[in-house]
């Protein structure tokens, strides 16, 4: 039987099943075969926080997103055009999400009685006709899947471990990816366990088969590698962007690495990837509790190394004083936090921007920060040479504000010539810089405003820092009123004074009335929507945010440029609460705070309407 | 890395050659605390001690957190970090675990080791990192105007418990010992001779070395520990912990007792071979539990010197030793192999 090829610019697929389905993993090896084809795509991953919620209840599904495409694309999509939905949990609490006449892949051995109750499925939905409205593929993926395994030594349910990969078999033929990498995938992940390794190569390629030989399939679809810039590739998730960045910033710094770190979702995999790199000299300290990883990190830093913090919210708020005495001993000091849904616990595995204030004002006293936010997985890797680079020019401690989208989700990504990186070195001092072979440590660089920084070891620069106030200049303790008010003036010119690139607008023809603004990871989702604006014929402006301490010179300029400036935030309005304060601008807000990014088509709307009214 | 394993306290810190005197360590601060109090003497005695360690001085650092006791590094010339409250065991670990080359010292009161530190305190004395800890116990807030401390006595009268604290104290030998830490000792302001010894086994000590110092505060909690100061009885209550030698004070003797516990009995009742012999180095940290128990009821008899000093690897050595090892199986990294490591394609 031949069967028809359809073409198709793009797709977006979502996994979905119980957390121990293993539904992040089918998604990752999709996104390696979708990579190594070379579409272009983004990836959202979403999952409870408890690592096994009761089996086959709605809080225990878990799900990853994928969207590729022939063309550059800007977000892991909308809504999907395919669910596979390995039980009726999972079923449900994804269908809501789905366009109609999208397709549904269900596995049918999960539709039993006693899986329907547990979700308030009074019929089953596969024989009443409530997904009348959706193209709907019934596969017994546990049945086929123990079937094509009976000849292995497994037992029944070894064998139902494998579904997934039966569903990822079907769904790579569904979709023409390529299957030697899956294989060599399970070859070596299971090489201490040939059994497993073939009977999970054996479903994967039963998967396969099904697809190509049963008649509920009979077209698959193709969708063309994206004509991306040249260059070698890779995908990448941004919380290895980000551990690579730190990497590469202890390399172009000259300083050896330390991490002082509590584990903390979704802020964890960042302590996981540095602590697999010793050899570039990384230190990784599992502290006892935040306030520690910050403290030793600090403490590190004073000796000279690039001490780095990785948290999420949580763990930001107990660093609060430690961040407070970087900011007054003048010491270089990268705080990553990797926000997620506030306040207290809130969702931990559910992303926001709601630290934003938190990093510009949550500590006691006049201690200003500076704040990066990177706005793609990818450029996670810039933003933490960024973070580095202002950390250690200025002596300072520096914000960078990822979060749970750009943690976990991946996208395809350009490597950098290593070459090009930026040299952010900067010198030990080494000499005295006060009359008679005195050392000041307070004395300050005239232009950056940054102290010496004269780490123990170095003879004749001996000195004391700490908490309490010091004397302009010597560094000693003072409680005098004018040193103070100068002091605490001195500490905020220097972060109003650091180097932080022009603003750039993307407005095609110039003409443009309404400006839509942004920070951090809603890049994605502002550009998409831009996009659609455009190719409907609208004029619209776009300018997104990285360094939200100090703020980009011509902001104000650029703000004041437009008759309507548009921020969307996942949070209920920080940045426009910044931005209306500096500079009196009557910025729109749009705000939703679900714990998920916006999707395109939203911001599309809403960026219409306020074209649209007057 | 044998070497770095065997090598004892300061082995890894470089020595000078010039001669260094109690001058040397004296910065040009005017040393503020309360004429009279203890931390004077605590002050003259590390300063004083220091020359004979012959290190060099810019590899001597000293870090505190918050309270009287911690305004220390500041009074002496070397680097110094004066911290937040409670802090300075996490800042001097990693700046210990990254910095083998130095000598680092934190001070710590009460208050700041025990309660609000009380967490980093322990998890360093686990970790064993490379740090002498040197704890001024005046068993009262002072900084703060004398409030009751987590090692003062139940039933203090203080401003913040006017009808006596309710909480029982910690006794910070036996926490020490219960946090796995490899050396804890015990000393007082008033006896330098005795501070100094002791300073000397804990620089010897590789790791992390817990120093309780007894220290007077005349302000809001005078003559906490005048009995082992007074004359008439002090020689009577002090029982000298040294190492091989039985644990007596001048009329006191410690046995086992028929239930397997320590017992203090009249020396004179007792026939030498009945008299516990210390062994500071003991792996089983029983007896030296036991032993940091024996000054209840209060001032009836207070053991005095190294309860413990066992040989266990420095978190400092142990981390480098990791960062060795994987250069030596992967070799040095290098950037560009790492970013190009993943699964890769190229496009044009």
């Amino acid at each position: 039987m031949t069967k028809q090829v359809q073409q198709l610019d793009r797709v977006i697929i979502r996994f979905a099943g119980d957390s121990g389905d293993g539904m992040q993993l089918t998604g990752d090896r999709f996104t390696a075969g979708t990579a190594e084809f070379g579409n272009d795509l983004s990836t959202l991953p979403n999952f409870p926080a408890e690592i096994r919620a009761p089996a086959g209840t709605l809080p225990g599904v878990s799900s990853f997103q994928l969207h590729f495409a022939d063309h550059d694309i800007l977000t892991p999509g909308d809504a999907p055009n395919v669910l596979v939905a390995m039980n009726p949990a999972a079923l449900k609490a994804n269908l809501g999400d789905l366009p109609r006449g999208a397709d549904i892949i269900v596995n049918t051995d999960e539709f039993t009685k006693r899986n329907l109750q547990k979700v308030g499925y009074e019929t089953n939905p596969l024989e009443d006709d409530s997904l009348a409205e959706w193209r709907v593929h019934a596969v017994a993926l546990t049945s086929l899947t123990v079937k094509a395994l009976e000849g292995f030594d497994l037992s029944k349910k070894d064998a139902e471990r494998s579904k997934n990969m039966f569903a990822l078999g079907l769904l790579s033929w569904l979709y023409h990816r390529p299957t030697e990498h899956t294989i060599s995938f399970l070859q070596q992940k299971f090489a201490k366990k040939p059994e497993i390794a073939k009977a999970n190569i054996a479903a994967f390629q039963a998967g396969w088969n099904y697809g190509e030989t049963t008649e509920s399939f009979s077209v698959s679809y193709e969708v063309k590698p994206a004509k991306l810039a040249p260059g070698v590739y890779r995908n990448i998730s941004g919380n290895q962007a980000l551990a690579y960045g730190l990497i590469a910033a202890s390399v172009q710094a000259k300083l050896p690495l330390f991490l002082g770190s509590y584990p903390i979702t979704p802020a964890s995999d960042i302590l996981h990837e540095l602590s697999r790199h010793k050899r570039f000299g990384i230190r990784t300290f599992q502290a006892e509790d935040e306030i520690a990883g910050v403290g030793a990190a600090l403490g590190a830093a004073f000796g000279g190394a690039l001490g780095v913090t990785t948290t999420s919210g949580p763990g930001v708020a107990l660093k609060a004083e430690t961040v407070g005495l970087a900011v007054t001993t003048e010491l270089p000091l990268i705080i990553v936090d990797v926000q997620r849904a506030g306040p207290s616990t809130g969702m931990p595995t559910k992303t926001e921007q709601t630290d934003l204030l938190m990093a510009m004002f949550g500590r006691n006293g006049e201690s200003p920060v500076p704040i990066v936010a990177p706005m793609s997985p990818s450029d996670c890797f810039d933003a933490a040479i960024e973070a580095a680079r202002i950390a250690v020019k200025y002596r300072t401690p520096v914000m960078l504000l990822s979060d749970g989208y750009l943690a976990n989700g991946s996208e395809p990504w350009r490597l950098p010539e290593v070459a090009d990186l930026p040299d952010i070195s900067q010198e030990f001092t080494t000499e005295p810089n006060g009359e008679d072979g005195a050392f000041l440590p307070y004395r300050r660089d005239a232009d950056t405003l940054a102290r010496p920084w004269a780490i123990p070891g170095t003879a004749g620069l001996e000195h004391r820092i700490g908490g309490i106030e010091k004397a302009d200049g010597t560094g000693n303790i003072s409680y005098d009123p004018g040193n103070h008010d100068r002091m605490v003036r001195l500490r905020a010119a220097k972060i109003d004074g650091i180097d932080v690139p022009d603003l750039a607008v993307d407005d095609p023809d110039g003409d443009a009335k309404v400006l839509v603004i942004g920070w951090g990871s809603t890049y994605g989702p502002i550009a998409a929507a831009v996009r659609r604006i455009r190719k409907d014929g609208g004029k619209v402006a776009q300018a997104h945010l990285r360094h939200l301490n100090p703020l980009p010179a011509n902001t104000g300029e650029i703000l004041k440029r437009y008759d309507k400036v548009l921020l969307p935030e996942i949070n209920l309005g920080q940045l426009a609460l910044l931005l209306r304060a500096r500079f009196l601008v009557d910025i729109i807000s749009y705000n939703r705070v679900r714990g998920l990014p916006f999707k395109a088509e939203e911001l599309a709307g809403v960026i219409q309407d306020v074209i649209d009214s007057d | 890395m044998t070497e770095l394993l065997n090598g004892k306290g300061l082995s890894l810190v470089p020595k000078t050659d010039a001669k260094q005197s109690l001058k040397d360590f004296k910065s040009d601060q005017e040393v503020r605390w309360c004429p009279g109090c203890g931390d004077y003497a605590i002050l003259a005695a590390v300063q004083s001690f220091l020359p004979e360690l012959g290190l060099r001085r810019e590899n001597i650092v000293f870090v505190s957190g918050i309270g009287c006791s911690s305004r220390f590094p500041y009074y002496l010339n070397t680097y110094g970090f004066h911290s937040i409250h409670g802090r300075a065991p996490a800042i001097a670990t990693g700046l210990a675990a990254s910095r083998p080359d130095l000598s680092v010292w934190v001070i710590t009161g009460d208050g700041d080791a025990l309660s609000i530190g009380g967490n980093h305190l322990i998890h360093a004395l686990r970790r064993n990192v490379n740090l002498n800890i040197l704890l001024f116990n005046n068993r009262i807030y002072g900084l703060t105007k004398g409030q009751y401390s987590p090692t003062s006595e139940v039933g203090k009268i203080t401003k913040s418990t006017p009808m006596g604290s309710l909480d029982k104290p910690f006794n910070p030998i036996s926490l020490a010992i219960g946090a796995e830490a490899s050396f804890v000792a015990r000393t007082i302001d008033s006896d330098r001779k005795h501070l100094q010894s002791v300073l000397r086994e804990a620089t010897a000590h590789r790791g992390t070395s817990l120093v309780e110092i007894y220290q007077n505060c005349n302000i809001f909690n005078d003559n906490a520990f005048e009995p082992l100061k007074d004359p008439e009885v002090r020689d009577d209550i002090t029982l000298r912990l040294e190492h091989g030698q039985p644990i007596v004070s001048a009329t006191k003797a410690v046995v086992r007792g028929d239930d397997g516990a320590l017992a203090v009995v009249p020396r004179a009742e007792v026939g030498e071979e009945r008299i516990l012999v210390h062994d500071a180095h003991n792996p089983d940290p029983s007896v030296a539990f036991a032993l940091s128990r024996l000054d209840e009821p209060a001032f009836e008899h207070v053991p005095i010197g190294v309860f413990r000093q066992v040989e266990r690897p420095a978190y400092d050595v142990l981390m480098a030793e990791q960062l060795e090892e994987s250069v030596a199986q992967q070799g040095p990294g290098d950037l560009s192999d790492l970013l190009m490591g993943g699964d890769t394609w190229r496009i044009g």
